[in-house]
């Protein structure tokens, strides 16, 4: 059979399982509350007095350092856990689909829950005259960013039976991603290490990427970058769930 | 139809399974003995592409689970010792889902559900979730998704654990009727069930295979004609491979 039709009947029971559980409800409204408090209220938005959603695009790398492994950390752990890992990998079907369905599946699910914002963008173009490109590009970029960190999730859910080690690792990860570019650290950093090899190591970090998504440029080296995290991710993801089933 | 040949596999350096070999044809059911930790369960797991083995052959209709894993798998309906399937699903989605990953659409895939759902009696269940079901319904919702796709080769581990006495006649009724026309491999503790229902029986101990025949021939090698006297006297218990182990430390 078609290997993507595989693909597609895994994401499906996959976001089945996301629809049917109380534990995406309240991943949506979490969701969307805490970006509402720290757009509106922490962010300052109406102080600023200007027709943007730069604060709400700021803050997203941090909020989703842990939103993205609290929905995701189940994905590979919970298989493991139950046993249904063995299930799964006995139906006709490559572990790669497997990796991929579950990937595909959660990652459709961020973006609906990003998309979910959208009041925000109706707010400011009421309250003024926005670039709405900017503001395109900055949901694109979260898109990404949402994947990029979902992949890093779904590879540390892999490694082990326990969610709370899955979530941990993760946030771990991300946070590392995010701080690397960050720039009180890149400054403190500045004290030991050369401008380049700052530079260099800021590279690597999600922010320095996410930061052209914001501006407004979709500037292909940052699709790369965020593309490459998420192929390397995942392809670890498969070797992980391989060498899950040695015991 | 299942060809195995000389498997073996170990876990951090303890060798589970030692060069187990053996070959299930079409009408056959073979019943799968042993003492816990034997390496039954480790067996079924390679036979159906869930572990890989160290070093052996598993060939299921022909396809080398090694080369071409999707091919044999196609061809295999597998119920795993646990009854693994996805608790938070309701039944009815969960065999919906086993068909559609086995290539069934439309009529023939109506036509493939209801067939099991009948076979298995899950009609009053069908919308409830798997969590909520007793032990019995959810044995019967792992046999019913790995009947699903009508397979050549069926792999139950332990199939009737845990299942009140007329639930165990029902499943060995079926097991029967299954054989005459599959190639059936399953695991029991129960020996009576080896007796009513397999046409052939191996027993496995410690990772060999230490016995291979019909019930009947199992049973003429003891003076009592009884399988559990066969069974006791060709394997170890837990208790008695811990003292033999001391014994060996003492030596």
């Amino acid at each position: 059979m078609n290997p993507l039709n595989m693909i597609k009947i895994i994401t499906q029971r996959e976001l089945g399982v996301y629809m049917g559980s109380p534990v995406a409800y309240v991943f949506l409204i979490a969701y969307l509350l805490l970006a509402g408090i720290l757009t509106f209220t922490l962010g300052g938005f109406f102080e600023r007095n200007d027709a943007s959603l730069g604060i709400f695009f700021n803050w997203m790398p941090w909020l989703l350092i842990f939103l993205v492994p609290a929905m995701g950390m189940r994905l590979w752990s919970e298989e493991r856990r139950l046993g249904t890992i063995e299930f799964l990998l006995t139906l006709p079907i490559t572990p790669s689909q497997a990796v991929l369905g579950k990937f595909i599946a959660s990652w459709l699910f961020l973006i609906i829950a990003i998309v979910l914002s959208f009041p925000m963008v109706i707010t400011v173009n009421v309250l003024g005259t926005p670039d709405n490109g900017a503001i395109l590009a900055g949901y694109v970029g979260c898109f990404f960013l949402a994947g990029t960190y979902l992949s890093i999730v779904c590879l540390t859910s892999a490694l082990t039976k326990n969610q709370v080690i899955a979530f941990i690792l993760s946030v771990m990860v991300c946070l590392l991603l995010n701080l690397i570019g960050f720039s009180p650290v890149t400054d403190l950093m500045g004290r030991w290490l050369s401008p380049q090899s700052i530079e260099g190591i800021a590279n690597f970090s999600v922010l320095s990427h996410f930061d052209g998504f914001q501006r407004g440029i979709l500037d292909s080296r940052d699709l790369i970058y965020f593309i490459s995290v998420m192929v390397f991710s995942l392809y670890l993801n498969n070797i992980a769930v391989k060498n899950a089933r040695a015991r | 139809m299942i060809q195995v040949e000389n498997l073996y596999k170990s876990f951090s350096g303890r060798t589970v399974v030692h060069g187990i070999s053996f070959d299930v044809a079409q009408g056959e059911v073979l019943g799968f003995l042993g003492p816990n930790g034997a390496g039954k369960s480790t067996t079924m797991r390679m036979l159906t592409g869930f572990l890989e083995p160290d070093s052996g052959k598993v060939s299921i209709c022909g396809h080398d689970m090694a080369r071409s894993p999707v091919l044999a798998k196609q061809r295999i309906g597998y119920l795993a010792e646990s009854a693994a399937s996805y608790q938070d699903m309701q039944v009815k989605a969960f065999l919906g889902f086993t068909a559609d990953i086995r290539g069934l659409t439309g009529a023939q895939k109506k036509e493939a559900l209801e067939r099991v759902i009948t076979l298995c009696h899950l009609a009053p269940v069908l919308s409830e979730s798997i969590e909520n079901l007793s032990k019995g319904f959810r044995q019967r919702v792992g046999l019913a998704q790995a009947l699903v796709h009508d397979p050549d080769v069926l792999i139950l581990d332990e199939p009737t654990d845990g299942l009140d006495p007329n639930q165990k006649h029902e499943i060995r009724t079926l097991i029967t009727s299954l054989g005459q026309s599959k190639a059936i491999i399953f695991s029991t503790h129960i020996l009576e069930e080896v007796e009513s229902v397999c046409t052939r029986a191996i027993v496995v101990n410690e990772g060999v295979i230490v016995a291979n025949g019909t019930p009947e021939e199992l049973k003429s090698k003891t003076p009592s004609g009884r399988l559990e006297d066969f069974f006791r006297a060709i394997t170890k218990g837990d208790a008695q491979r811990q003292s033999s182990s001391f014994a060996g430390v003492s030596a």
